[in-house]
């Protein structure tokens, strides 16, 4: 399977902190692969870095062939890559529909395909369509977060925690969406949930105090007892 | 009853004034979240050019023309040079911009002097009608008719248009319309060049109604619209116009029955809609 995306010991700061101190990973086309790791350890921020929302100071992100480490956000994300944070980023004050427009950035019939497909995957948000995006409960942002990521063409999409904060029967729901999804683009998944990344993931990195430690497939870590319980902190 | 009607067109007509003000610090100021004390400065130049203008070549249209093209350039060198560097820093802002007003002020005198500058309405808005007892002011019609349509204008273009949904998104969370693979920057740079030209344009609307402009003018309408801004509530359009109209009003009618009172009124006003709501009269969710 060819390789979309590869972060090549990359190395980012927030403010005086070193806080990615050599991270790389590679995510093939197709699959999903899971950034995992304890609290702290630089998952949410390898995705912010590959963003551009904090651009690395030494390393490379390679986008289907392309270097694109220091490129403004706006641009990586023109390049076909779908973000959703771990906040969400719903804005608040529009409703779903005006979340959904903002995201569109045409409006022609793939754009219109794959919109429908989405409303088809989260029912929800045709529901509430004209509700004001700050008063949908956590596991609808979530779902509206990740169709507004897919609404683009973006043959990547990252997504972080999805499943942070909410009720387990919203985040099997949330998990099944990801499984469809994944059948039509590629995604790198940022989760601490290990049950839903086990389940949905093909492919595993960990990261731990801010460097990539091991990676492999995600059938070998789910048997792998013994560094589950020293980098994830279970059994 | 004719008295009446008078003080309420003259403070219907000041208050579209400093509508028209507010309005662009209510984009600049309520919804970037960008305190711009250099926006009487914007007014002030607006005024100016635009007087220049319509001395040089006679025609009003092509003074108002001038105007809104002195805001938006100045508005543009103003986010490009002065704000960009401090956006999200509030002291910074009112350090930077402040100063900047100074020298907006000053710049005004060396390319026109110190001297104040007069001015008439062009033939065709000059005059009154008299209806009854009730003179109407055709000028003041004009700045009130002016004022409501910045205001259908602007509030369509945020409200139905995709680059206004981009502005009001882009103002809860720019990292994630970044992210949507809009370049915000430039989306928060055009909506300050507007907010300028709006500034601009209430300085050449308002030459006429005064008959003369000078440097400092800027600053005393500058802190009016501030405090529309404050009681219509951050970023709400509504609000802002309710507010200016509110203010424009209760001066003209406070000036004549309780002149010793009319300079502190806005203050008044003002502190009064902070004690009891706020978050100003019209609120924008959060």
């Amino acid at each position: 399977m060819s390789t979309l995306l590869k972060v090549e010991n990359i190395e980012t700061y927030i403010g005086q902190y070193h806080i990615l101190q050599g991270v790389s990973f590679e995510v093939k086309k197709g699959e999903v692969t899971v950034l995992l790791g304890r609290n702290g350890a630089g998952k949410t921020t390898s995705l912010r870095t590959v963003m551009g929302l904090t651009p690395p100071s030494s390393g490379k992100i390679i986008y289907k062939g392309e270097e694109i480490q220091g490129l403004p956000t706006f641009k990586t994300a023109s390049k076909g890559i779908g973000y959703v944070p771990e906040d969400q980023g719903i804005f608040g004050d529009l409703t779903v529909e005006e979340n959904m427009k903002v995201a569109m950035k045409k409006q022609d019939g793939e754009t219109k395909d794959r919109m429908n497909w989405v409303i088809d995957l989260f029912p929800d948000l045709k529901k509430f369509w004209k509700k004001a995006g700050g008063n949908l409960s956590g596991g609808q942002k979530q779902m509206l977060s990740i169709a507004r990521a897919y609404l683009n063409n973006n043959d990547l999409i990252l997504i972080d925690e999805p499943s942070k904060g909410l009720a387990p029967i919203v985040v099997e729901k949330v998990m099944q969406s990801i499984v469809e999804m994944k059948e039509r683009t590629t995604i790198l998944l940022v989760e601490q949930n290990f049950i839903m990344a086990s389940k949905i993931g093909d492919r595993f990195y960990i990261i731990d105090d801010g460097t990539s430690v091991h990676d492999g497939k995600m059938e070998m870590l789910v048997k792998d007892d013994e560094m589950k319980k020293k980098y994830l902190g279970i059994a | 009853m004719d008295l009446i009607i008078n003080l309420a067109l003259n403070g219907l007509a000041t208050g579209m004034l400093i509508f028209l003000l507010a309005a662009g610090l209510t984009l600049i100021f309520g919804l970037m979240d960008v305190l711009n004390f250099a926006h009487g400065g914007l007014f002030a130049w607006g005024a100016y050019s635009g007087v220049w203008v319509y001395a040089l070549t006679e025609s009003f249209v092509l003074g108002i023309m001038g105007a809104l093209l002195t805001g938006l350039i100045l508005g543009m060198i103003t986010e490009k040079f002065i704000i960009q560097p401090v956006y999200g820093n509030h002291v910074q802002q009112i350090l930077i911009t402040l100063g900047f007003m100074l020298v907006l002020s000053e710049l005004l005198k060396v390319v026109w002097g110190p001297n104040q500058l007069s001015t008439s309405a062009p033939d065709y808005l000059a005059g009154s009608w008299v209806i009854g007892e009730v003179i109407i002011i055709k000028y003041r019609v004009f700045i009130i008719a002016v004022g409501f349509l910045v205001f259908g204008i602007v509030q369509l273009v945020l409200n139905k248009t995709r680059v206004g949904l981009v502005v009001r998104a882009g103002v809860m969370n720019k990292e994630m319309v970044e992210a949507f693979g809009i370049n915000i920057k430039k989306v928060f740079m055009y909506v300050f060049m507007v907010g300028s030209a709006l500034a601009a344009l209430g300085g050449i609307l308002l030459a006429p109604y005064s008959g003369v402009i000078y440097a400092e003018m800027g600053m005393e309408f500058a802190i009016l619209a501030f405090i529309v801004v404050v009681i219509g509530g951050m970023g709400s359009f509504p609000g802002s116009l309710f507010a200016a109209i509110l203010v424009g009003l209760t001066g003209s009618f406070m000036t004549y029955y309780v002149p010793e009172l009319s300079l502190a009124v806005n203050m008044i006003l003002m502190a009064l809609v902070l004690v009891f709501r706020p978050q100003g009269l019209f609120t924008v969710k959060g």
